[in-house]
């Protein structure tokens, strides 16, 4: 029995650490955004040189086909500097999705693009009126003799503004959801884009008769509902890693605060009141890192993958919500204020709470598994 | 990472079971599993059945009669002793003095202690903490004056758990005078229970039984080769016993057991709207809420044992592991005392006694739930308060 990484994982490990020391100090990151770009174009490129655009991919494209365990290694890393490229939403997702249910034309096509870094992806999935229930997909697909013609609207869609290729999911008249490839700027798609709190990209899709060539269905799956809901799933769980890697800095920057803050003569990290919050804080964070490896063992295996993302993405939002919030009390006003790092990752956290089903949602679903732990 | 058991962990659970199955006497089963409670006699009989296949000194060393066992192995121990509902081996022989007489006793001192400790022959009970003496345990001030060839001891030690059982008593005592710092003047002495001077008086618990007690001395005489290590290094011994491997302190496969019978009990007991408790929305998310606590608690308790095998420390992560442990077990007492409703109140801690005859109240052990949620507050309470604890990782873990 080990929890240790591998030499290659290590190896990993050790290198996205080095990047995000190097390329994330708190004001490059300020710097970025101001910007106005999404994320650092360079960046990406430099993920896709150094291999590591390649872990999540099926070898079949060129891809190193990784472990969730390879993922959430990177992740967690990202997680630590607030990384702004989009991993989930054009590797997890989106070239998760084209991997599932493209045809092998369309894996070819596609894939190799994501590899070297050439293709920003973003999947359109979640609705409005849906909430997280990802079956509930209003948006329709009519098939016409030479096109397809759908009509609906997405909601809060990661990436959007940056995506070369959108990827939406429709409603088919036979009652199966499909996936559809959509370029943006086609007629009929109207993009609302905008900056979320966690400084990622996102937009609002508006689909009014945009016209789709016969061939822009993603594979001939009847339904991919079954195959997005494992997406998802997969999405979750790296969020989760993201989440453990941002709470352990949380953690760190406050005892570290607490050390040198001095007020009626000493640190403040001398106080009982304050030190047993942090050893909470703590302790939270091992029971995220501990649930979070549950899970990433289980999705590696062949266990119950949903139930064992479930538990850890409730545990892990209970955790983060508490751990963020102590983080800003215990730094005073300070921790209120955009000039500190801190908050900037308690709205990661929230982000990350909010995605791809929160910590009800999840706890919901885990407890009506209806078996004992 | 690979967190399933090698091929020899996997064959020695199989044996472990077997053991169980044949061996674990059902009559200590059924106590265990209708809530009653243990005579004496039955804590030994199923001691002395593990002493005589050898799996007696889990956490000792070969050379002194122990298993051996690496900690997974003790895991995979105490893991199916939980599923198969034994009791846990009383501590204060095998797991607290016994290892504290083999590590700074002398041979004289093994040769004399060690066998009973190991054949459960010899109840021992623990002499730590003191009226005024809790957390702060170096504050103590049971006194042990040198007169010749003898100690002579004076003062109380309390919450002394089955002293009305025990043969012998381990103590800390001090020994220095007030110009040594207080952990720099105590001493570890082994102390016969029927020796002149020794009495003990019973504390209630909330739940009524007869568990804990006072031990008091008065002008004891305790043979000088009874000290363990040397005069006023004791605190050396109390420290090694407060960080010596605690294998299964978390309790979680006692946890889980217990969360699978309240499911079916809570399958059984009407929510008051119309279906079950474990159909009832606001019951079935704490519930969950729980599950998922008791999971992150199992990984933590593999993580430190995967950190123990590779011979690392097990590090400030027992800390968390005596916290998170204890607050799920209470919460699950919690629970069951939410699932008793109104037989929640009933007090007849006969009917939990072996020979009762009368009409039972309230379904299963119900009607003792609440005696067991009082009982077990103590929980966060003794080994270290949980505040102590978080003491310990404030100081430890986060440099505080």
């Amino acid at each position: 029995m080990d929890f240790d990484y591998s030499d290659e994982q290590q190896l990993l490990r050790d290198s996205v650490a080095r990047f995000v020391r190097e390329e994330y100090a708190f004001d490059a990151r300020k710097r970025l955004i101001a910007s106005g770009q999404a994320f650092s174009a360079s960046h990406w490129s430099l993920f896709a040189e150094l291999g590591w655009l390649a872990v999540p991919l099926p070898e079949s494209c060129g891809g190193l086909d990784g472990s969730a365990v390879d993922n959430a290694i990177i992740l967690e890393e990202f997680g630590r500097g607030l990384v702004l490229e989009p991993w989930i939403p054009t590797l997890t997702l989106g070239a998760g999705a084209i991997a599932a249910l493209g045809s092998p034309a369309q894996q070819q096509a596609l894939l190799a693009r994501v590899v070297a870094g050439e293709l920003q992806l973003a999947l359109a999935h979640f609705e409005s009126a849906a909430r997280y229930d990802a079956t509930a997909i209003a948006t329709r697909a009519l098939r016409h003799a030479d096109h397809w013609q759908l009509d609906g609207g997405k909601c809060v869609v990661l990436n959007a503004p940056a995506a070369d290729l959108l990827l939406v999911s429709a409603r088919e008249a036979s009652g199966g959801v499909a996936v559809f490839l959509v370029e943006p700027g086609t007629p009929g798609l109207r993009m609302q884009p905008y900056r979320n709190i966690d400084g990622t990209m996102a937009a609002e899709l508006l689909l009014e008769g945009l016209r789709l060539p016969v061939d822009a269905r993603l594979g001939d799956q009847p339904d991919a509902l079954p195959a997005l809901g494992i997406l998802h799933d997969r999405a979750a769980l790296l969020a989760c890693a993201e989440a453990v890697g941002a709470m352990a800095v949380l953690l760190q920057k406050t005892v570290e605060y607490t050390r040198t803050r001095r007020q009626f003569g000493v640190a403040i990290g001398s106080f009982q009141a304050l030190q047993h919050r942090m050893a909470d804080m703590f302790i939270e964070v091992e029971q995220s890192r501990s649930i979070l490896m549950m899970a990433l063992l289980t999705a590696d295996s062949s266990g119950d993958i949903p139930r064992a993302v479930s538990a850890a993405k409730s545990r892990i939002g209970r955790a983060a919500r508490k751990v963020g919030q102590e983080a800003i009390q215990l730094h005073g006003g300070i921790g209120v204020t955009e000039d500190l790092d801190v908050g900037h990752y308690v709205k990661r956290l929230i982000a990350i709470e909010a995605l791809f089903g929160n910590s009800d949602w999840h706890l919901r679903r885990f407890g009506s598994a209806g078996h004992a732990a | 990472m690979d967190i399933r058991f090698s091929p020899q962990e996997t064959a020695f659970q199989e044996e472990v079971r077997r053991f169980l199955a044949d061996e674990y006497p059902a009559d200590i089963r059924r106590k265990m599993q209708g809530g009653l409670q243990l005579e004496r006699e039955d804590h030994v009989r199923w001691q002395q059945l593990l002493a005589r296949r050898g799996w007696a000194g889990v956490n000792w060393p070969v050379e002194h009669g122990g298993t051996g066992w690496t900690p997974v192995q003790k895991y995979i121990f105490s893991t199916e002793c939980a599923l198969a509902h034994t009791p846990r081996i009383v501590p204060f022989g095998l797991g607290m003095v016994g290892p504290v007489i083999y590590t700074f006793g002398t041979e004289e001192q093994k040769a004399r202690f060690l066998p009973d400790i190991l054949a459960s022959r010899v109840w021992w009970c623990q002499g730590y903490s003191e009226p005024n003496s809790g957390s702060d345990l170096a504050s103590l001030q049971t006194r042990a004056v040198r007169d010749g060839e003898h100690y002579v001891v004076n003062g109380t030690k309390t919450w002394t758990t089955m002293a009305q059982w025990a043969e012998w008593i381990f103590c800390l005592v001090r020994t220095g005078g007030p110009e040594l710092k207080p952990q720099a003047g105590i001493s570890f002495l082994l102390i016969d229970m029927k020796t002149p001077g020794v009495r003990v008086s019973p504390i209630r618990l909330l739940d009524g039984t007869p568990e804990v007690n006072e031990v008091h001395f008065e002008d004891v005489r305790v043979p000088v080769e009874n000290l363990i290590g040397e005069e006023n290094r004791g605190w050396t011994c109390a420290k090694y016993l407060l960080t010596h491997e605690r294998t299964g302190i978390a309790q979680v496969a006692r946890s889980r057991v217990r969360i699978a019978e309240l499911r079916k009990l809570a399958a059984q007991t009407p929510a008051g709207s119309g279906g079950s408790l474990l159909e009832d929305a606001f019951f079935l998310r704490r519930l969950a809420e729980l599950e998922t606590e008791l999971i992150a608690l199992e990984y933590t308790e593999l993580r430190t044992l995967a950190n123990l095998s590779a011979g690392k420390s097990p590090g400030p992560a027992s800390s968390i592991l005596k916290i998170k442990g204890t607050e799920v077990a209470q919460a699950l007492d919690e629970f069951f005392v939410e699932v008793a409703g109104l037989h929640a109140l009933p007090c007849v801690p006969e009917q939990f006694r072996e020979g009762f005859t009368g009409d039972h109240v309230g379904p299963g052990t119900l009607a003792a739930a609440a005696g067991v949620y009082l009982n077990n507050r103590k929980a966060s309470i003794y080994g270290g308060s949980n505040e102590i604890q978080r003491n310990i990782i404030a100081k430890e873990v986060l440099g505080l």
